[in-house]
């Protein structure tokens, strides 16, 4: 029997990381997950559309993400915005919003225009991210390694939703692999 | 045939009438105000909002972040799906980001409503024309996103349809009011967006 039950331990896909952050995301009781489809956020994305407890909400613009969980907040649900370095340039006025009306608010941001990236379009939003979040009053975490991105995404839950402050989780490209051009 | 640049020539028979009063249409339209969590956009329409409900706990009234409200009231209709959500929103605000309807008629929450109170213009920064007076029609632009239910007022006679179609909460809706491009109600409401979330949440999430 015991041989058995290691042989389909064995045999059963590890889980990844991005896995285990949508099952903590889920223990925190996140419920609205606003994303403009991204690679690097995919598993997440994907769980969320096939999970009939949470709400997939795609968007056009990452800035309507930004506005999406303050309302979620004032009917007293919480939400995560899934979004790539590109998208936090469409955010800066509305999170006048999130500073200003002192909503709690988290994104998980799939970097690009860091670590070996390719495509010098990404560089410019890459090396802006963190400053222009800063700016804004949102707090940047960076998590290079699947060893401390669970810690990391944890961190940002208590911040966010027991301190109620804004925090953005930065999913380097050391963590998320560059993209191959 | 000369050709019509934006602006100079939207052809006079097809062009819609700004005969309506704000001040007497949005309070026709809305009727018991206390039904609904309302969400405003900045400027007109949230003096509309703030005049009509006494600056209310059951209201959240932006000043900044354009664009924003319709999103706003998304994630709080389907944060509290056992009320009926109103987005009530300028013309210029709406311009700003018209994908939010793609989004919302995407996901059809049963309990959003979206009102346009459309003057054609950008009331609060000197009354300069907006697209809307330009030959830009957002009520097609909502049906054109697949928003099933919308309609267009002009005129007295049509507002009590639109009044019950933001009532009845079997999908999302969108009306666009127009209206003539003069003053909003004039109101001193409370502008820390601080304050109105604690407010509407004390009264509607943590009474709840």
């Amino acid at each position: 029997m015991q041989a058995e039950g290691a042989q389909v331990a064995a045999n059963a896909k590890p889980m990844s990381w991005q896995d285990e952050v949508y099952d903590l995301l889920r223990r925190h009781d996140v419920t609205q997950f606003a994303y403009v489809p991204d690679a690097g956020h995919r598993i997440l994305i994907d769980r969320s559309l096939a999970d009939p407890s949470v709400q997939s909400v795609a968007l056009t613009t990452e800035e309507e993400g930004v506005a999406l969980l303050a309302g979620a907040d004032l009917g007293g649900a919480r939400g995560v915005l899934l979004m790539q370095s590109s998208g936090v340039g469409n955010c800066i006025n509305m999170l006048s919003l999130i500073e200003a009306g002192r909503f709690p608010f988290l994104a998980l941001i799939s970097m690009r225009g860091d670590f070996g990236e390719g495509n010098p379009w990404q560089y410019p939003m890459g090396k802006a991210c963190a400053p222009v979040l800063e700016a804004m009053g949102v707090t940047c975490l960076r998590s290079e390694s699947p060893d401390d991105v669970l810690a990391t995404v944890t961190a940002a839950l208590t911040m966010v939703f027991q301190a109620g402050r804004a925090v953005a989780v930065l999913f380097t490209q050391k963590l998320l692999g560059a993209k191959k051009f | 045939m000369p050709i019509h640049s934006a602006g100079r020539d939207v052809g006079s028979a097809a062009a819609p009438s700004f005969v309506l009063d704000r001040r007497q249409a949005v309070p026709a339209l809305i009727g018991r105000h206390q039904d609904f969590l309302i969400v405003t956009g900045l400027a007109g329409t949230s003096r509309d909002i703030a005049m009509l409900t006494d600056d209310g706990a059951h209201t959240y009234t932006m000043a900044g972040a354009m664009g924003g409200a319709s999103m706003i009231g998304l994630g709080l209709a389907l944060a509290r799906q056992d009320k009926q959500v109103l987005v009530v929103r300028g013309d210029g605000e709406l311009l700003m980001n018209v994908g939010s309807l793609a989004t919302i008629a995407v996901l059809n929450p049963p309990n959003l409503s979206i009102v346009c109170v459309d003057n054609g213009h950008y009331g609060e920064t000197g009354y300069q024309r907006s697209h809307t007076s330009l030959g830009v029609d957002l009520e097609k632009i909502a049906a054109a996103s697949g928003i099933k239910r919308t309609l267009a007022i002009e005129q007295e006679t049509e507002l009590a349809a639109g009044a019950r179609l933001i009532r009845e909460g079997n999908g999302a809706s969108f009306v666009l009011l127009r209206v003539k491009p003069t003053e909003p109600p004039a109101y001193k409401r409370d502008l820390d967006p601080a304050t109105c979330r604690t407010r509407l949440r004390g009264a509607n999430v943590w009474a709840a």
